[in-house]
């Protein structure tokens, strides 16, 4: 081990030289190098992975992803068996996306497919969320809450206890099969299977009633798409976090490779404070640390990056921004004697003042950015909850008849066709009074409702629970009284009990003057 | 192809061998795994050329051993569309045609059904949606009906057809042509001029009394004391605001002296009866129905 390291430290000059000279894969025991520096390319059409495998690792940071973890594994989980009473004929599971029966339900809401601007505002306020933070704390959503993080830190949890730690794990790979390792390989292939199924078929929840879906998935009586889909998502999640791991991250995921223009010099990374770790080097007990940094090039920072990386490089697309690097140097730091985060969440404003012995400079959270990213956030949000309160729970639609654009009746009057759909968004019968006006007020029309009887200037119309009516409605007014060949003409439908008011404008055509 | 591999000195990767301001490409290899998708396509169109007609043999092709076909699918979907319709179309084959517009669901049925077939097999003389066309094709969106506008005229209309010579039951009226010395041109002149002044379209300085009287012994017969047409005899009102050859003093004496005569197929024998009953349903609901 320590002449394993000796090698290395002597043939290793300074980075990035070391790339060209370094054997591959070197990865000895503790020792441990960033894939980056292992892979080498030798064959001219694809380069091969460098497995990575993390080491356990314990320290304030892991707790706290602990706890990430466990609370949005519960919630994604248990959301689905959340019940929501919404009378006999709705469904009674509050987050639900109901495809066949076109709604989609969160608790007290329930949306129609036209009002599918609701989900297009909760992306941009995700987006913009998550400008505002990255801006702030950098890639706090890459390294605590992105699904793919969370999958793959629990199947690493699976695979830590089935095949042990990192050096454990190494040895394994390189073991010829044996009985053994066919278990070990077995039990960890069926928990990862097994976590994946279970993660593929809560995703089916979110767009089935649960209880139904598990009874049905069960007995064989589920839909061949039902089972498609959750074979689907099984296989992805079985993939992505078992196998693919960080090169999700590093090759599909499009958000690493744009994010940094969140980010500027008061925005908070993980950073290896190199003005107090270089040099950096092999270090006995009772050596003086006079005229060295104190890093001690343990490599304790690369064996627990799950994504296999060197914090000590510098910035870099492949880092999450988890933090499990400092936990592991805080560890060696406490064991030698020295200060505590040489490896730590820092700005890069923080760093350069250090760096050059400056003052410390005060951290700036109100930017220009911060608050542009707030502004569009809290702007967004409030857009929509107005939307949201002041939506009517009814709805018109009215389209008009252009084949015939008009027709010229016996006695001379004009009349137009209209087709109006009345959206009734609320789980009873409803009435509504229809009303229309051509052009501000035009006098001695009237209006004629297909299969109503007695309309006039105005119409009742009624609409059944949760779903659309649809009229044909004609509406006449003498030839002498237009002047011009199209006139605005605005329906309104209004529900005096509820109070409810909606207009639809249209025209109102005749022939040209 | 540079004939010399270069190698980059700081990663010790390949570059492409072209230089821009000085710069150089890196001839980065794929990652493993992307080759390996690559490869499964591969595999993946194999099986699909095995499976599913794939490649074009001049006339024919490679059918595949699944024995897929669109067709099949479309006739399948077809096959299922008739029996969820088979209900329906019971449901108008044994109503009568007031009843059917009284039930909501089969109204429903045979607005939309009809729409589908007057599109097929109507629009092309009386217009998309029943707007006419000009030249003798009445517009059927009105409230003018040349036959009668109740759904049992309609529905008669349509079974038998205007003038048409196969179908002993067709509506049939001839009005004589007044040019073939029944009446002389000047005649004809009063006669149009007492016509247009029953809608108030007279021309300036007509006298309309002169041809009244030669409309009571001549055109009453048919189109009533009033002029307001009859419809068990296919004339139509000539008070309105409605002319199917036009409305100009110089198409109605045209009319008057060699009148055109519109003529309609009989589709009893060309539809099915339930259809003819859908297309009556929607031609009334077009709004002008009586």
């Amino acid at each position: 081990m320590a002449e394993a390291a000796r090698k290395l430290d002597t043939e290793l000059p300074e980075p990035p030289g070391r790339l060209t000279d370094l054997a591959a894969p070197a990865v000895e025991d503790e020792q441990a190098v960033s894939w980056k520096e292992a892979q080498r390319p030798d064959s001219p059409l694809y380069a091969n992975r460098i497995k990575v495998h993390p080491r356990d690792v314990r320290g304030p940071i892991r707790r706290i992803k602990w706890l990430v973890l466990g609370v949005l594994l519960a919630i994604y989980y248990v959301t689905p068996w959340i019940r929501w009473d919404r009378g006999p004929d709705a469904p009674d599971q509050a987050v639900l996306i109901d495809m066949t029966a076109r709604r989609a339900y969160f608790f007290f809401i329930e949306i129609w497919p036209q009002e599918v601007y609701y989900l297009t505002g909760l992306l941009v306020l995700g987006a913009v969320g998550l400008f505002f933070v990255t801006s702030l704390f950098g890639r706090l959503w890459c390294g605590y809450a992105c699904p793919q993080t969370v999958w793959t830190d629990l199947f690493m949890w699976v695979e830590r206890k089935v095949e042990g730690d990192r050096n454990a794990r190494m040895r394994l790979d390189k073991q010829a099969m044996s009985g053994a390792k066919l278990r070990k390989r077995l039990t960890k292939h069926g928990i990862w299977l097994l976590i994946a199924l279970l993660t593929g078929g809560a995703w089916i929840m979110y767009f089935q009633d649960a209880p139904t879906f598990v009874a049905e998935f069960f007995t064989g009586q589920a839909s061949s798409g039902t089972y498609f889909f959750v074979g689907l998502f099984t296989a992805t999640t079985y993939l992505l976090a078992g196998w693919a791991r960080e090169q999700v991250c590093t090759y599909m995921c499009p958000w690493p490779r744009f994010q940094a223009a969140m980010f500027d010099e008061d925005t908070l990374v993980v950073t290896y404070q190199r003005w107090r770790g270089e040099p950096r080097g092999k270090h006995k007990k009772g050596e003086s640390w006079e005229g060295r940094g104190d890093c001690i090039d343990c490599s304790a920072c690369v064996a627990v990056c799950p994504t296999g990386i060197d914090i000590r490089d510098g910035q870099q697309l492949e880092c999450i921004g988890c933090g499990l690097c400092i936990d592991a140097c805080n560890d060696v730091m406490q064991k030698v004697g020295r200060p505590k985060e040489l490896i730590t969440f820092d700005t890069e404003a923080n760093q350069a003042a250090l760096e050059e012995g400056r003052p410390k400079p005060t951290w700036k959270l109100i930017r220009l950015r911060t608050i542009f990213y707030a502004m569009l956030f809290f702007g967004v949000a409030a857009a929509m909850l107005v939307t949201y309160v002041t939506r009517a729970s009814v709805d018109i639609s009215v389209l008009h008849d252009r084949a015939p654009l008009f027709v010229t009746l016996s006695d001379g009057d004009i009349r137009n066709g209209y087709t109006i759909k009345i959206l009734n968004m609320t789980r009873e019968p409803r009435s509504f009074r229809l009303a229309y006006e051509i052009d501000d007020g035009l006098p001695s029309t009237s209006m004629e409702v297909l299969g109503v009887e007695g309309t006039g200037e105005v119409a009742t119309l009624t609409a059944e629970s949760d779903s659309v009516a649809t009229y044909q409605v004609y509406v006449r007014a003498p030839a002498e009284a237009l002047d011009a060949a199209s006139l605005p003409i605005a329906f309104t439908l209004t529900d005096p009990s509820r109070g409810d008011r909606v207009t639809y404008d249209s025209v109102f055509r005749g022939p040209e003057k | 192809m540079p004939t010399k591999v270069e190698k980059d000195q700081l990663t010790g990767t390949e570059t492409t061998g072209h230089e821009w301001d000085g710069i150089k490409e890196l001839n980065t290899p794929l990652p493993k795994w992307w080759v390996y998708v690559f490869y499964a396509t591969i595999v993946w169109s194999l099986g699909y050329f095995v499976l599913y007609p794939a490649i074009p043999l001049g006339s024919t092709y490679t059918k595949g051993i699944l024995g897929w076909s669109s067709r099949e699918q479309v006739e399948e979907q077809l096959a299922r569309a008739e029996e969820r319709q088979a209900e329906f179309l019971n449901g108008i084959r044994e109503s009568s045609l007031p009843e059917i517009v009284d039930d909501p669901t089969l109204f429903q049925f045979a607005r939309q059904g009809g729409a589908v077939y007057f599109a097929d097999n109507c629009a092309a003389c009386h217009g998309a949606g029943g707007m006419g066309n000009p030249g003798g094709f009445p517009v059927l969106a009105d409230d003018a009906w040349i036959w009668g506008g109740d759904l049992e005229a309609i529905h008669a209309t349509i079974r038998h057809g205007v003038r048409w010579d196969d179908d002993p039951d067709t509506r049939f009226s001839m009005m004589p042509a007044y040019g073939d010395g029944l009446l002389t041109a000047e005649e004809i002149g009063q006669v149009a001029d007492y016509v247009l002044s029953l809608s108030g379209a007279a021309p300036e300085g007509a006298d309309p009394a002169a041809g009244a009287e030669i409309f009571a012994v001549q055109c009453a017969a048919c189109h009533g004391e009033n002029g307001t047409g009859l419809a068990d005899l296919g004339a139509p009102n000539l008070t309105d605001a409605i002319w199917l050859y036009g409305g100009e003093r110089s198409d109605v004496v045209a009319q008057i002296t060699n009148p055109q005569h519109g003529v309609m197929p009989s589709w009893a024998n060309r539809l099915d009866s339930e259809v003819v009953k859908m297309l009556t349903v929607y031609v009334h609901s077009l709004g002008g129905g009586q």
